[in-house]
């Protein structure tokens, strides 16, 4: 027999032994797992991209990376990150949690599943091979701008165009099963305003990516035709415009960094509440400003391009949009306050990480409202303090709250409990150095610096220098997670089901670690 | 909602191997591509592309194989039923993301690029750029006609496009005449009615491609010559290879349907590519409207 | 907490403080300065409220820990909040609004203007086109390659220097036409509170009034390929006299070069010449040693196909450039004497040794045959 139901007679069924059970898995957690490592290593190798851009950065001069290996590194850093790092890890902790959250045996399209995770290791080849390739890798930064990623760009670009498909075709396939599997996999008694908010936010996150990855798709292909087959969209000698690049890749381009924070918020509303030993606060109004948030993404992607020439009422109608953008999210942030008031607080590692989230992600959030302000935007466009924002939002945001997740449900995937006085250095210094990195970069922005340079004048040096030994210091600190990791799978202090006394959730009522094939009877959840 | 006995399938070794496919079919592709311009051999290219492909396709095969296999062996639940009813139609809503992007392209060159080059409009001072470039659409010249050789005629919407028209939306009223029977257990009827579909998205395909040769041939409307050309064959080209796909899906079902296969209610693969085919008739409907009528 | 020693910063660095610069430059235009008071007026909004969801965080850490023996409390909902918390905000961004909208209306005033340029991006050198003037040139970035290669002491306006800045009178009404010939590229002086894009086959307009003479120092903020840090923009600002003056003699020089292209030169004048040409106009792609960057796409010229070839392809090649790649059409940026003197480089340094000399009068029987 080629497969089995669970539940009736194969009550105890394991996983099967070796590389094969990793290759062939149709299983929730394993392929959860999968996804997690992929996105950790891509991380540290954006990460070394990262690092090297600090290392040209920091002095003036050119010292380590030729202009045009910088172009490459920043491209491949943004690229890697995005892609590579922030999606996956959310997808990861999806796999991992949504069947557990919502009382289900397993992702509803398992094999599926697998299936887009497999794409993506070859997806991410397709995109580092192009490193060793005639004219180098993609030098056109993340966001690709024809006609240097057109006419202008490197023939490698070619197997760029069919790493971002693969990359889309994952999402899209990740994201049906995600849906899906909330729609139809929950469990008897828990209904939709029942569900935690880590289910709801992937929920809307998934409707994002089926909405904005196939648009994506449709601009590389657009691409590799004007490269290859002599269509004119993005020249205006052929009656098109680059610009119209530029608005499909932002239509794409807005929604996918809300596909970054949202899982984000899904996390921190599970780990706050655990930890102040409260329920949230104003839960129905949290559902409600994710999907508001949700819907407005996809009205605001202009405000990328305040520059690029837009008639005025086109300017003022961005503009207005993406400033509504701010009140569901402060909404959400005032309510996460209003769940610590009157709450009885700890400070266990997920717990920092998450507080750390909080307080910088609202301090990237509140940057990008300055940036939505078209005038204003009109002097930060292109400089470091966009570089600020983003990375505000991202690392203390996305990523801070993928690591607290990480903590917080460690336990859960491990069965032990990882190093609480480790996990409290990690936190620590990756607090500390991310804001020595990138809290300068606001300064280097409002003064002139344009961001995407491989050398600066004088005047940016000793910023420059603060940012990078942030930035070094950050990179290393990283490694600790990678040693607490890796001894907390190893072994360490037996973890009970429910190692968090404030925690809820359907996840803390199966032993840790949780079974290879959980609730193959559905749970009540009353 | 659920009942006690969840389906989990065994292990599969389709995904990575279908990855794989994926992966060296792509390669191939890149391959051919960018060697296109150098004077270099073709052949290593087109093996991988070609190999890469056939496999992709063997491994897909199988999987859907196995999916059957397991149907009739019955282990698919109602509840897993409703979860590849409910993929399906996530599936079909991405695609119509991605036509929209093309879409879109399309309305934005038509409503503010080719003024703006002409001369009208927020950025009319481009024009100054182009000052022989006259704005109009369909555009019978280029902003630059050395680089992009303007076509010379425009295809008529009252002559191919509206024969498609007719066989597409026919198509679409017989293939839910077939649904219609397979849920009336009348299994011939089923049978020709989605025979004539089939047949009708055949004739479609056959009338698109004489249609690309006399618009390509008689009116030098290609990939090169300009954003009316860049859109048309965008757009017509990517709904023809859609309609080829579904058609292709639909010709499996009834190859399905002779070896016995659907009952009047457990039919799923073939209500997925009826729908496919639906949505294929939408698309088309856009394009007739935005691509030859307006 | 950190972070709250790093808002403090930021607040008073927005008071304009110190030799490091923090804060946005207030500028010498009127678009400049109301950008800045928008700036200032939405970075203390933000400031404020960051500290204060700051201070709320701190404040519930403090109070409420349970190692200080809190109990938690059950509720979690409370309209009369939730309310607020959405109004307020809501407010606020109004008020933000209205004045963003004043000024970005008055951004886009281009209308009355006095004197209009074209300007124009290329990979990556700025070209300037005074549309009434009938003057016209191209501005290279001037910072020695050893600067940067750490070779000599950097400059005090280090990668910040052209070789022929843009001038434009102080006073009036300067209308820019924003373009580019190849990638997107952005024209921006932070003290004018001019920035926009330069995207190839569109203009793009901006305007600005400057009200003090002065050096202004930009750069080039949209990333147009591998030197688009090395593309600064710099602007003279100088009295109308000053700028009558500087058009006139524009003028003459003009004219002066007609009259040379008509001379013959030795070999030695036009290698020398050409050198020149080609340190400042074709090294950023073809390096100084005539290697390239092959791996970039930018072929060798040493012992290359053109340059082995008879000279009418060279010449060809450099005067009408090959479309849609990066080596662009000279025609238009350099004279015939310059053409003739890089061409005549070209084929003699490095070891090409072909020995020819190529006179301008051989460029512009060329340039005849193409029009
Ligand atoms: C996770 C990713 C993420 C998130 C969540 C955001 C959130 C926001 N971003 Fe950001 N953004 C990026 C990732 C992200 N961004 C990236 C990657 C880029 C650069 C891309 C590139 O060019 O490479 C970018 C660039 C970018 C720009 C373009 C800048 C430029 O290139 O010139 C703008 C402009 O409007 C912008 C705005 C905003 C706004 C308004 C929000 C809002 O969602 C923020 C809302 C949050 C708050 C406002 C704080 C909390 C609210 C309160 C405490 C309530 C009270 C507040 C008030 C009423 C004032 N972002
Ligand atoms: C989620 C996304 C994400 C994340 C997590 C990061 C993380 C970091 N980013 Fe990045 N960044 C982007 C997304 C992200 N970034 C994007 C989209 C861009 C725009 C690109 C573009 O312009 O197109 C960008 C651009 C960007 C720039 C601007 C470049 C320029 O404009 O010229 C800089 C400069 O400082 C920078 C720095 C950093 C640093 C120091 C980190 C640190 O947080 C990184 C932490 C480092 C590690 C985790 C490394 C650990 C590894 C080691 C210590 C080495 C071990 C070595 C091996 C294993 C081989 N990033
Ligand atoms: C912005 C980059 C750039 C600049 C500046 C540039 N070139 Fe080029 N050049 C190129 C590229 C790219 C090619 C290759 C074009 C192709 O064939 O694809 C090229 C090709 C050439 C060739 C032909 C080489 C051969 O035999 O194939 C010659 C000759 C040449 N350039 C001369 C010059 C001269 C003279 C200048 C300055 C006046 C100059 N180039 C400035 C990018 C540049
Ligand atoms: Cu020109 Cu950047
Ligand atoms: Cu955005």
């Amino acid at each position: 027999m080629s497969s089995t139901a669970v539940g009736a007679e194969h009550h105890d069924h394991g996983p099967a032994k070796g590389l094969k059970r990793w290759l062939y898995t149709t299983n929730h957690k394993d392929i959860g797992t999968m996804y997690l490592v992929l996105s950790f290593v891509m991380f540290l190798y954006g990460g070394a991209f990262a690092m090297g851009i600090r290392l040209e950065l920091f002095e003036p001069g050119i010292q380590y990376f030729s202009p045009e290996k910088y172009n490459q590194m920043i491209t491949m850093h943004g690229l890697i990150m995005v892609f590579g790092a922030v999606m996956p890890a959310f997808v990861g902790l999806a796999n991992w949690m949504i069947p557990l959250q919502i009382g289900a045996p397993d992702m509803a399209l398992p094999r599926m599943n697998n299936w887009s995770f497999w794409i993506l290791p070859f997806a991410f080849s397709m995109l580092s091979m192009t490193t060793f390739m005639d004219g180098g890798a993609p030098n056109f930064g993340w966001t690709f701008y024809a006609p240097l990623s057109t006419t202008y760009a490197p023939p490698s670009t070619t197997f760029f165009i069919f790493a971002v498909h693969m990359m889309g075709i994952s999402s899209i396939m990740g994201a049906i099963n995600v849906i899906v599997t909330i729609f139809n996999m929950r469990a008897p008694g828990m209904t939709w305003m029942k569900m935690p908010l880590f289910v709801w936010t992937w929920l809307i996150t998934a409707f994002l990516l089926i909405a904005a990855m196939p648009v994506l798709a449709g601009a590389v292909t657009m691409m590799l035709f004007d490269i290859h087959l002599g269509t004119s969209f993005f020249d205006a000698a052929g009656g098109g415009d680059p610009v119209l690049f530029q608005h499909i890749f932002w239509f794409f381009g807005h929604p996918e960094v809300y596909i970054m924070i949202l899982p984000a918020f899904g996390v921190v509303s599970a780990i706050l509440p655990a930890f102040a030993r409260k329920p949230l606060f104003g839960y129905t109004s949290m559902v409600w400003a994710v999907a508001s948030i949700a819907l407005l993404s996809f009205i605001v992607w202009a405000h990328h391009m305040f520059l690029v020439g837009m008639p005025l009422v086109a300017e003022l109608f961005f503009m207005y949009a993406t400033m509504l953008i701010a009140i569901p999210t402060g909404i959400k942030v005032f309510n996460w306050m209003a769940t610590l008031y009157q709450g009885s607080i700890t400070f266990e590692t997920p717990m920092l990480f998450a507080l750390a989230f909080l307080v910088l992600f609202t301090c990237g959030g509140l940057s990008g409202l300055m940036l939505s302000i078209g005038p204003a935007d009109f002097q930060y466009h292109d400089t470091y303090f966009v570089v600020a924002h983003f990375h505000y939002v991202l690392v203390p945001g996305a990523v801070f709250a993928i690591m607290a997740g990480a903590y917080y449900w460690l336990p859960k995937w491990t069965g032990h409990m990882y190093d609480e006085r480790l996990g409290k250095i990690h936190f620590w210094l990756s607090f500390i150095s991310i804001n020595v990195t990138f809290f300068p970069q606001h300064f280097l922005g409002l003064a002139g610096m344009p961001r995407r340079i491989p050398d600066y004048a004088l005047m940016f040096s000793d910023f420059n220098m603060m940012s990078s030994i942030g930035g070094l210091t950050y990179g290393v600190s990283q490694l600790l997670f990678v040693y607490i990791i890796i001894k907390c799978v190893r072994g360490g202090e037996k973890a009970s089901e429910k190692p968090w006394d404030g925690a809820e959730g359907l996840e803390w009522t199966v032993p840790s670690p949780a079974p290879y094939h959980t609730f193959s009877t559905p749970p009540k959840v009353d | 909602m659920a009942d006690s006995s969840y389906y989990v399938p065994e292990s599969s070794r389709h995904p990575v191997l279908a990855s794989i496919g994926m992966f060296v079919m792509l390669f191939g592709l890149g391959m051919i591509m960018n060697h296109s311009e150098a004077d270099g051999s073709m052949t290593g290219p087109i093996v991988v592309c070609s190999v890469g492909f056939v496999f992709f396709a063997y491994v897909l095969w199988q999987w859907f194989s196995d999916v059957i296999r397991e149907n009739h062996q019955g282990l698919t639940s109602l509840q897993l039923k409703d979860s590849y009813a409910m993929g399906m139609s996530w599936f079909i809503f991405s695609e119509v993301m991605f036509f929209a992007a093309f879409f879109g392209a399309l309305f934005y060159v038509r409503s503010f690029v080719v003024p703006w080059l002409g001369g009208e409009g927020d950025k009319a001072s481009s024009h100054l750029l182009w000052s022989d470039f006259r704005a109009m659409w369909p555009p019978m010249s280029n902003p630059d006609n050395t680089l992009y050789p303007a076509m010379t005629g425009v295809v008529h919407w009252n002559e191919i496009p509206l024969i498609n028209t007719v066989l597409l939306l026919a198509s679409s009223v017989t293939v839910h005449f077939s649904h219609h029977a397979l849920l009336h257990d009348e299994r011939s009827k089923f049978q020709a009615w989605l025979g004539i579909t089939i047949l009708l998205g055949a004739v479609f395909v056959y009338y698109q491609a004489a249609e690309y040769e006399h618009a390509w041939n008689d009116l030098s409307i290609t990939l090169n010559s300009g954003i009316y050309g860049s859109t048309f064959y965008m757009l017509t080209g990517f709904h023809g290879l859609h309609v080829t796909l579904g058609a292709f899906m639909l010709l499996v079902m009834l190859l399905r349907s002779f070896k016995g296969h659907f009952t009047k209610d457990d039919h799923f693969g073939f209500a997925a590519a009826s729908w496919y085919w639906h949505f294929v008739d939408v698309v088309w409907v856009g394009l007739f409207l935005f691509v030859y009528i307006l | 907490m950190r972070i709250l020693s790093f808002l403090a910063l930021a607040l008073y660095a927005s008071t304009g403080f110190a030799d490091w610069q923090l804060n946005m430059p207030q500028g010498v235009t009127s678009s400049s300065n109301e950008i800045y008071d928008l700036h200032q007026l939405i970075l203390w909004i933000c400031a404020v409220i960051g500290l204060l969801v700051t201070a709320g965080i701190g404040y519930c850490l403090i109070k409420f820990r349970k190692s200080k023996g809190a109990v938690p409390a059950k509720w979690d909902e409370n309209l009369f909040a939730e309310v607020t918390w959405t109004v307020i905000p809501t407010i606020i961004l109004v008020l933000m609004a209205i004045p963003a909208s004043k000024t970005l209306a008055n951004l886009y005033d281009t209308s009355n203007s006095e004197v209009d340029i074209l300007v124009t991006g290329y990979q990556w050198k700025w070209q300037y086109e005074y549309i009434d003037e009938e003057v016209g040139f191209f501005s290279n970035m001037s910072t020695p390659r050893d600067q940067i290669e750490g070779d000599a002491e950097k400059g005090e306006h280090y990668l910040l220097e052209v070789d022929e800045p843009m001038v434009v009178p102080v006073g009036k009404k300067i209308r820019l036409l924003l373009t580019a010939k190849d990638v997107i590229h952005s024209w921006w002086i932070p003290e004018f509170g001019v920035k926009k894009d330069a995207v190839p086959g569109f203009i793009n307009e901006s305007w600005m009034v400057i009200d003090e003479p002065g050096v202004y120092r930009g750069q080039c903020t949209e990333l147009c390929g591998k030197d688009h840090g090395f593309m600064p923009v710099v602007v003279h600002a100088v009295s109308e006299q000053e700028y009558d003056a500087w058009v006139a003699g524009k003028k003459e020089i003009a004219a002066q070069a007609a009259l040379a292209s008509m001379k013959t030169y030795s070999k030695d004048e036009l290698m020398a010449e050409g050198e020149a040409v080609y340190m400042r106009t074709c090294a950023a792609c073809h390096q100084a040693n005539g290697t390239g960057i092959p791996a970039a796409g930018f072929p060798s010229l040493i012992g290359s196909p053109l340059i082995e070839g008879d000279v009418a392809g060279h010449i060809d090649i450099v005067l009408n450039g090959k479309p849609a790649t990066a080596m662009q059409a000279f025609a238009a940026q350099l004279n015939d004497v310059e053409l003739a003197a890089v061409v005549t480089y070209e084929r003699n340094a490095w070891g090409n040794d072909k020995g020819d000399v190529v006179q301008p009068a051989d460029v512009a029987a060329m340039r005849a045959e193409k029009e």
